[in-house]
């Protein structure tokens, strides 16, 4: 892991305050999707950085081409997270999203998604987009995990560029699969439910 | 060679000068209290070892817990002291912002509050504790250091800024606030968005600075001077000059003359500070689960009672008054300090709470860690900082 990619994952810790939870679900090094809900700029990168350090250099967050491209520290960034930039724009028959991320993680890395497509503005988790679906249906092998991001888009809210130092936190559930013969439609709606749940867990107090 | 030598010797009276900032019966404290921390960690860990029947095992977790976070706050402090006075003010301006950042975390914001939070955040909590740290340095800066520099620069010299970090946030950034949020354009709960701003500084910045201000104050004292050129200890000399001090209150007047406090520490004062609010605590809740029947308020906090409260505040002031050779404070002064600061520990306490219930959390550090955040610890110095520093500075410090 490069120095940038340690110093990123330094400040992100900082300025999101992050505790990672692992509900049902440990820390490992086979492939994965990570998908997530997504309200700010900050998401990728706490929830990479947030990851144990074998398993983080193995997953790469994917991300949008026509932001992470358009200048040279936004390139620089996006290499040292070796994220996968996915142009959202001109999409090609051939070369799909979901092609590229298979092609991608080959037989070794992960992936963070947001099946969202965008951050949404409320607090409510938007409908997800169909790729997640397809992932599912072309690598059934690879374990989707939902993963709920708590109090980040009020660290660093769209439209906004300086962060808040609140404490966030990330909420990594149970892994699922696409179900033999089930819709798009069922899945993609049972893949949001999971997101969702993890918002609604209950925290045990302790003190 | 000689040269050299100096270089060397640099460090050496550096350490030298932190021994006169602490003095000797500082050091006795502190020595006591690591003794009993040693102590409570042993006991801890022990019962922690027992079968699950021995002890009530979330008794024990809160106590071991306790015990962490004040082993957490006597090293913030220990570290403080040993590095200087800017450092302590710099130490309790992080715990500040911590504090604050938990306590904004638990309450919710707009969207709209975003860039009023970033100056809560950046903006004031820094000032307000770069204020206390230079407090009294323009006043009589010695010619040709930083404070001199500094102080004609700026066109302060023989300024204290006490009369700016006292108002700072309560004037200033509290109409700010409101100001800056009203021009966001969202005016969706807007009194109570405001509040919510407001509240979190004036608790976790304004008053928790007031701590390290102390250590800014010119102190005076009643006590009789201890007598030059001798190896008595304090006590011994309280004890033999305390007689004539009645003698001549009789004659003359009342009050005995107030004295520069020069054989004392301020860095002892804040420590001594710090240990009767946590005494205060312990002492409350201890009464609480022996005698405790009638419950303050039931909604608030189900564990604070009265029996608990008035015993607490009671055995604090006892030991707090024990303790006065670290203080300007004669003993009965050194007792109604302590009871005062109890009172108001407690008073933050129950805030606290207040705020937590309103919230429906039980620990400002439980929606992200699971157990009992900065705030929780600090709640009772809050509130009872100020009170301690006005009084201190009012009746035991040259303030003119």
């Amino acid at each position: 892991m490069s120095l940038t990619a340690t110093g990123l994952s330094i400040i992100a810790k900082l300025i999101a305050g992050s505790s990672v939870r692992w509900v049902d679900c440990q820390p490992e090094t086979c492939q994965r999707v990570y998908f997530a809900n997504h309200t700010s700029h900050l998401d990728a990168v706490v929830l990479w950085s947030s990851l144990p350090r074998q398993v983080r250099v193995l997953t790469r967050p994917v991300a949008a081409k026509d932001y992470w491209d358009k200048s040279a520290f936004r390139r620089y960034i996006a290499g040292s997270l070796n994220a996968l930039l996915i142009d959202r724009e001109n999409i090609k028959v051939h070369r799909s999203p979901v092609e590229l991320m298979i092609r991608a993680i080959g037989d070794t890395h992960s992936l963070i998604v947001f099946p969202e497509g965008g951050r949404s503005v409320s607090d409510e988790i938007g409908e997800f987009k169909s790729g997640l679906y397809y992932l599912g249906k072309k690598r059934p092998d690879l374990e989707l995990v939902p993963v709920y991001i708590d109090n980040l888009n009020r660290v660093l809210p769209r439209g906004e560029f300086l962060p808040v130092p609140l404490l966030s936190c990330i909420t990594i559930g149970p892994p699922m699969w696409l179900e033999t013969g089930e819709s798009k439609m069922d899945f993609l709606k049972r893949a949001c439910d999971a997101v969702q749940r993890l918002k609604d867990l209950e925290l045990g107090s302790y003190d | 060679m000689m040269h050299f030598a100096d270089a060397q010797l640099e460090p050496l009276l550096a350490l030298l000068n932190t021994a006169r900032w602490m003095n000797m019966p500082t050091y006795w404290l502190v020595f006591v209290v690591i003794a009993l921390l040693i102590a409570a960690s042993v006991i801890g860990q022990t019962l922690k070892r027992q079968p699950e029947n021995v002890v009530n095992p979330a008794l024990l977790r809160t106590f071991n817990n306790r015990v962490r976070a004040w082993w957490m706050m006597f090293a913030i402090l220990a570290a403080g002291f040993l590095m200087g006075k800017t450092s302590t003010v710099v130490l309790f301006g992080f715990v500040s912002f911590w504090a604050l950042r938990e306590f904004v975390t638990m309450t919710p914001t707009r969207r709209a509050d975003h860039r009023t939070l970033f100056w809560v955040f950046f903006i004031f909590t820094p000032l307000q504790y770069l204020l206390v740290g230079v407090g009294r340095s323009f006043v009589d800066p010695a010619a040709g250091t930083t404070a001199a520099m500094w102080a004609d620069g700026l066109v302060l010299r023989g300024t204290d800024l006490y009369g700016l970090y006292s108002i700072m946030i309560p004037v200033y950034a509290s109409l700010y606030i409101p100001a800056r949020i009203a021009l966001s354009g969202d005016s969706r709960r807007f009194l109570e968005r405001s509040a919510k701003t407001q509240f979190g500084l004036l608790i976790c910045v304004y008053s928790l600075s007031y701590a390290p201000a102390l250590l800014d104050l010119d102190f005076l004292t009643f006590k009789a001077a201890p007598v030059e050129g001798t190896l008595e200890t304090t006590d011994q000399i309280e004890t033999r000059v305390a007689p004539r001090e009645d003698a001549s209150a009789e004659t003359v007047t009342n009050q005995p003359p107030r004295r520069q406090w020069s054989e004392g520490s301020a860095p002892g004062l804040l420590f001594y500070f710090v240990l009767i609010v946590q005494l205060a605590d312990v002492f409350q809740y201890a009464w609480g689960k022996l005698l405790g029947q009638r419950v303050i308020a039931s909604d608030i906090n189900a564990s604070r009672t009265w029996e608990g409260f008035f015993g607490g505040v009671l055995t604090t002031a006892i030991v707090g008054s024990l303790l006065w050779w670290v203080t300007p404070f004669r003993i009965w002064e050194a007792a109604c300090m302590s009871l005062v600061t109890a009172i108001m520990g407690s008073a933050g306490g129950m805030t606290m709470s207040a705020i937590k219930r309103d919230r429906g959390v039980t620990d400002t550090g439980t929606l992200v860690q699971g157990h009992a955040g900065v705030l929780d610890r600090i709640d009772s110095i809050c509130f009872a900082a100020p009170v301690f520093f006005h009084l201190t500075r009012y009746f035991f410090s040259d303030f003119s």
